[in-house]
């Protein structure tokens, strides 16, 4: 967790279901996908959420395979999605 | 991306009436009258009281919804206008958005904006999943649909048909690429200049694009024809 | 194990295209809401946390601004800013307001002058 990762990493998303105001939504938890760029480090909103604040955290642009995040995905195979994560839902894949 | 204009035209003034031919058997449940009229009042109330206790001013409320209603699509426009008809433009607004749009005089306040491009082979479409994040600060306040559970659910998921229930029909060879934004950054989609519009100005052009190809639902409209 | 707002992949029905025009009470309450955040009373971040405790319940029947003003009221209790006593006092003046006028609200100031 916190890595530092760089474009082309390999990532997967905390597959956790904590309570509470947090970015990460449910349907990427536990999936893998790739980096494709660092936005730099911001105020952590699952902080901001409770009029509170802690350390920055690096924001990524992350690409997952639509045939990755849904098996009975009907569209094309190219198909992609993108999604800015936090690094502290992230990992380095396996 | 094949890009007929023909179909385009029959397909775009063809998605409202596609609207009504499914019904709308799955519209969200309506509040009822009390609790929808409790929340009209209580909206009502709560401004009162924090006018009166000073929190907030009557004239503030006033310039907030002013400058709200300024804000139109058209700013929107404009950028991708000046994008399509100026390379180096185009270069600085996909670097920083921000800046770039300065330049003709807007401003993100809070956010940052990040233009990302369709081309020949790949076409991108924006969301929220979570709430409503849009590029507010320079199209204005985000369409009804775009806060749907429908669109929101959907677009993830099935973007193809939903692309198809705005009239959008993108070949398979053709990557969609869906953003979820989910932090600070706000997305604005370029979409691909048509074609047939060599000689066109910028003012011209700005007139084909619209709030839709600029969430990426649907593609910049092709130039009439004479 | 999902918040009421967490829906990307849920099943739901077709998109209705058609944008629909704000009403005066929908910009009203974004027009607050967007004052009491530009002066760091209640930022963006809380209020999505607000409109997503809310409850499945309430975040399905609830308009999207009736969400935000259900969320304002719990935000300002809870900051201290306003107190449910004063608020569902004033609600009943808005209520006895409307019965008599037929007006959410008193005409404001420029209103009264035009006439």
């Amino acid at each position: 967790m916190s890595a530092d990762f760089n474009s082309g990493d390999r990532v997967r998303v905390r597959e956790d279901f904590p309570i509470g105001h947090f970015r990460t939504p449910v349907f990427v938890r536990g999936k893998s996908g790739v980096v494709t760029r660092k936005f730099g480090t911001f105020e952590n909103p699952e902080l901001l959420a409770y009029a509170k604040k802690g350390p920055k955290k690096a924001l990524y642009e992350v690409r997952f395979k639509q045939t990755d995040l849904w098996p009975d995905y009907a569209g094309s195979p190219y198909d992609t999605l993108d999604i800015d994560l936090y690094e502290h839902w992230l990992e380095k894949a396996p | 991306m094949a890009h007929d204009p023909h179909d385009h035209d029959h397909t775009h003034g063809h998605s409202h009436d596609h609207g009504h031919d499914h019904g709308h058997n799955h519209a969200p449940p309506q509040p009822d009258d009390k609790v929808h009229s409790y929340y009209q009042m209580l909206g009502i109330a709560i401004k009162e009281l924090l006018i009166e206790k000073g929190v907030v001013g009557a004239d503030e409320v006033r310039a907030a919804i002013e400058k709200r209603d300024s804000i139109t699509p058209a700013n929107g426009s404009k950028v991708i206008a000046k994008a399509w008809t100026d390379p180096e433009y185009k270069k600085r607004l996909l670097a920083d958005g921000n800046k770039a749009i300065e330049e003709l005089g807007f401003q993100m306040t809070t956010t940052h904006l990040v233009t990302v491009e369709n081309k020949p082979g790949l076409h991108n479409v924006i969301v929220c999943t979570l709430c409503s994040c849009y590029p507010r600060d320079l199209l204005g306040l985000p369409p009804s649909w775009y806060k749907s559970r429908e669109y929101r659910s959907r677009v993830v998921r099935e973007p193809r048909a939903v692309l198809a229930e705005f009239g959008t029909i993108l070949p398979n060879e053709t990557e969609i690429r869906v953003h979820d934004s989910t932090a600070d950054m706000r997305y604005l989609v370029l979409p691909m200049r048509p074609a047939g519009t060599e000689g066109m100005s910028a003012d011209q052009l700005e007139k084909l694009i619209t709030r839709d190809s600029m969430v990426g639902v649907a593609v910049a409209n092709d130039p009439p024809r004479h | 194990m999902r918040g009421p707002h967490d829906i990307g992949g849920l099943p739901a029905g077709p998109v209705d295209p058609q944008p629909h025009d704000l009403t005066f009470w929908e910009k009203q309450i974004d027009g607050v809401r967007a004052v009491v955040g530009a002066k760091g009373i209640y930022r963006t971040d809380e209020n999505r946390r607000w409109v997503e405790s809310l409850g499945e319940d309430a975040y399905e029947r609830l308009t999207y601004y009736e969400r935000w003003t259900a969320a304002l009221m719990r935000a300002l209790i809870d900051k201290g800013v306003l107190t449910q006593d004063e608020i569902d006092a004033r609600v009943q003046v808005v209520r006895q307001r409307l019965a008599e006028t037929g007006e959410l609200e008193l005409p404001s100031v420029e209103e009264v002058k035009c006439k």
